[in-house]
């Protein structure tokens, strides 16, 4: 195992040369190193070609801003420590409208001040990624890891009719690639994108493979580069007319529905047999994993379903996998926010369940198997097989590359 | 798109429309928009700069202010037009970029903005048009609205000792190392309005020569909202408003005109911070001062 470390004055995140005997020292570009989850989102924008960075400290995200307050002047890039979560994000709308590929972070109490940029970004068609490591609510709350912002995150952040597309990693190697699919999504739809991950995520660190993926340039027609030889160009979300407004929201719908129908993404893990289906996204997840390992030792039958993209939720597929089983478990760090997608993809054809914990609790695995059993116990037996057209997660990446 | 337009061959052209006005405004008689845009307008075709400025708009009357002037714009949430452009600017320093803002969205919902953009020394250039009132949404009080002025919403006039005095920004602003230029002038009258074409163009000058924040507030009129007649509204900007609002340039950074830091008064604790750090501190002259012109 190599460290990732950065000393002071660092030029590059630098690499720490693994102890003598465990095989790292051999190689120049070690094949993993151990990153905070902050910062290895960080990097992964930078490699992805992010030109500009703006936000506010607020734990557990900070680490993401010392990271680009470092690095992006080493690039050459855009860098500002805004007065505020407001000016932060207004800012990424300005550098995204002059055609800049950009991104913001924060966390749960942060995202709510920028929720009314994210609509006027959303209603001017404005690319940005944001990140959210989310902390426990509301209010103040907690800076503990929570998933409470799932409603806010998927339902909508500011005013008005608009959703956006919402990225859920459960680990941070997968982190790092869903950063880069962030910008990809955010260009291809010109829309803001969110990555959604909690304090957890934010805070451990992990081994991953270095490496950041690169992505080309963004090449925008619409951005604001001075009316040079051509006719001036406005990027508002203002259409006071009726008409005007209306034909502009359903050109936004139906980008909506284009999302919907090409860029759900989600895991499944032993779904096959599976009679109690765990679902479960970020941190909440790993939890549910290690619970369907313990679960099946003890004979019970139970498998992971966990969407990557929570907008658009992976609906038809989780109705699919539900088919037949006894009964499908929530497993979230809420009070029960994403249950209720859950419940809207099942349409009651089997009973749904929730195991929530809030405040910056995570739930443990033993109390996931003891409500997987109570959720077994209470249902009917399956009614029939179970549908055999479960499939892994389509990579996004690679269709993306296509 | 900038090219002049050719002279008649038989005369020459005394008075044109500038290349970069596009539509007429919609803005009321009598208000003062109109001829803040024109300027603009003149000025940015007179440095040849128009083919490389981007207008980061605001929200209240001037909102449509991207159908009027011929050039890309952005428009930005109630406030926040300084934190855009200091986006827009970031990642596009070559180009020329300035704010175009009202006093209800500079002066309440904004100052958080405008104060840190200018403190950044953020380099691009803030037209700050200030008739003391929120103009669109009916003629509420604005905190730059005078002390005793009728508003929709301060009906028996702004009471002073519960709203508290008009925000003097400029004044304020003036005292940031990161502001190079301010000035505010009024549009009362053609000799105020040439002064305010000549303040504009120094503020797009510094941005050009990329010194940093530059400012022109312009004290301009509202008869719909002050319920007066266009007459009655520039008599009321040249009397009561611009007695309140001293006009002048009060930072020219490289000219070496700024004012000096208020300093404490009575006894002074032992050196250090700030007031250490200032290089000259006579008595404050900031209080209710009008700088000559």
């Amino acid at each position: 195992m190599t460290v990732l470390d950065r000393p002071a004055g660092a030029e590059r995140p630098h690499l720490v040369a693994s102890p003598p005997g465990t095989g790292g020292e051999a190689s120049p570009v070690p094949d993993r190193v151990l990153m905070k989850g902050n910062e290895a989102i960080a990097e992964a924008a930078i490699a992805a070609g992010c030109d500009a960075y703006f936000g506010y400290p607020i734990t557990p995200q900070a680490e993401l801003l010392e990271w680009m307050a470092r690095r992006m002047p080493e690039e050459g890039r855009a860098f500002v420590q805004a007065e505020s979560e407001l000016g932060a994000i207004n800012m990424a709308l300005g550098a995204s409208a002059a055609g800049a590929r950009v991104m913001v972070s924060s966390s749960s109490p942060g995202i709510s001040l920028m929720a009314e940029g994210m609509s006027y970004m959303a209603g001017s068609r404005l690319p940005v990624v944001l990140v959210n490591i989310m902390r426990g609510g509301p209010g103040l709350g907690s800076i503990g890891a929570a998933q409470a912002d799932y409603l806010q995150a998927t339902k909508g952040h500011g005013h008005g009719d608009y959703h956006v597309p919402v990225l859920a990693p459960s680990s941070i190697g997968e982190a790092i690639e869903l950063v880069r699919d962030a910008f990809i999504l955010a260009e291809r739809y010109r829309t803001p994108v969110m990555i959604l991950a909690d304090g957890i995520l934010g805070q451990a660190m992990e081994p991953v493979t270095p490496g950041f993926k690169h992505l080309d340039p963004p090449t925008p027609d619409w951005s604001l580069t001075g009316a040079d030889g051509r006719e001036p160009r406005s990027i508002h979300s203002l259409n006071l007319r009726a008409e005007d407004l209306e034909a502009h929201n359903d050109e936004l719908q139906a980008t909506y529905r284009e999302i919907e129908a090409r860029e759900v993404r989600w895991a499944g893990e032993q779904l096959e047999d599976a009679e109690v289906i765990l679902v479960a996204y970020g941190t909440a997840a790993r939890v549910a994993r290690t619970a369907v390992e313990r679960a099946r030792a003890e004979g019970l039958k139970a498998g992971l379903f966990r969407p990557i993209t929570l907008w658009p939720f992976p609906s038809d597929a989780l109705r699919e996998a539900a088919r037949g089983t006894r009964g499908v478990l929530a497993v979230e760090m809420s009070a029960g926010q994403m249950v209720e997608d859950v419940r809207l993809a099942i349409e009651g054809a089997v009973p749904v369940f929730l195991h929530g914990r809030t405040g910056g609790s995570v739930p443990s695995p033993d109390d996931v198997v003891a409500a997987a059993r109570r959720a077994w116990a209470t249902t009917e037996p399956a009614r029939r097989e179970p549908a055999t057209t479960r499939t892994a997660a389509m990579s996004l990446v690679k269709e993306n590359e296509r | 798109m900038t090219a002049p337009t050719q002279a008649p061959a038989e005369g020459r052209t005394i008075y044109r429309r500038p290349l970069l006005l596009s539509n007429p405004t919609t803005y009321c008689p009598g208000c003062g928009h109109g001829i803040v845009h024109r300027l603009i307008a003149e000025v940015l075709e007179e440095l040849g700069l128009g083919a490389r400025t981007i207008l980061v708009g605001s929200v209240g009357c001037s909102v449509f202010a991207y159908d009027f002037l011929r050039l890309d714009a952005v428009e930005s949430p109630h406030g926040r037009a300084a934190a855009v452009a200091t986006g827009v600017k970031r990642v596009r320093p070559d180009k020329i970029v300035f704010t175009y803002q009202g006093d209800g969205d500079l002066a309440a919902i904004g100052t958080a903005e405008i104060v840190h953009a200018a403190a950044r020394g953020e380099r691009f250039t803030t037209i700050f048009v200030n008739n003391g009132i929120y103009g669109m949404t009916g003629g509420q009080m604005a905190p730059t609205t005078l002390a005793g002025q009728k508003t929709t919403s301060s009906p028996l006039g702004r009471d002073v000792s519960t709203v508290g005095y008009p925000l003097p920004v400029t004044e304020m602003l003036s005292l940031l190392p990161g502001v190079q230029y301010a000035a505010r002038t009024s549009v009362s009258d053609p000799v105020h309005v040439g002064k305010t074409k000549a303040a504009i163009k120094r503020a797009f000058e510094i941005q050009v020569e990329a010194k940093g924040f530059s400012i022109v507030e312009v004290l301009s009129t509202c008869p719909v909202g002050w319920g007066m007649t266009p007459t009655d509204a520039m008599h009321h900007l040249e009397t009561d408003v611009m007695d309140f609002y001293a006009t002048g340039v009060f930072v020219d950074r490289p000219k070496g005109i700024a004012p000096a830091l208020p300093a404490p008064v009575g006894p002074a604790s032992s050196p250090g911070g700030c007031s250490a750090a200032a290089p000259a501190r006579p008595p404050s002259k900031m209080a209710g001062h009008r700088v000559e012109e």
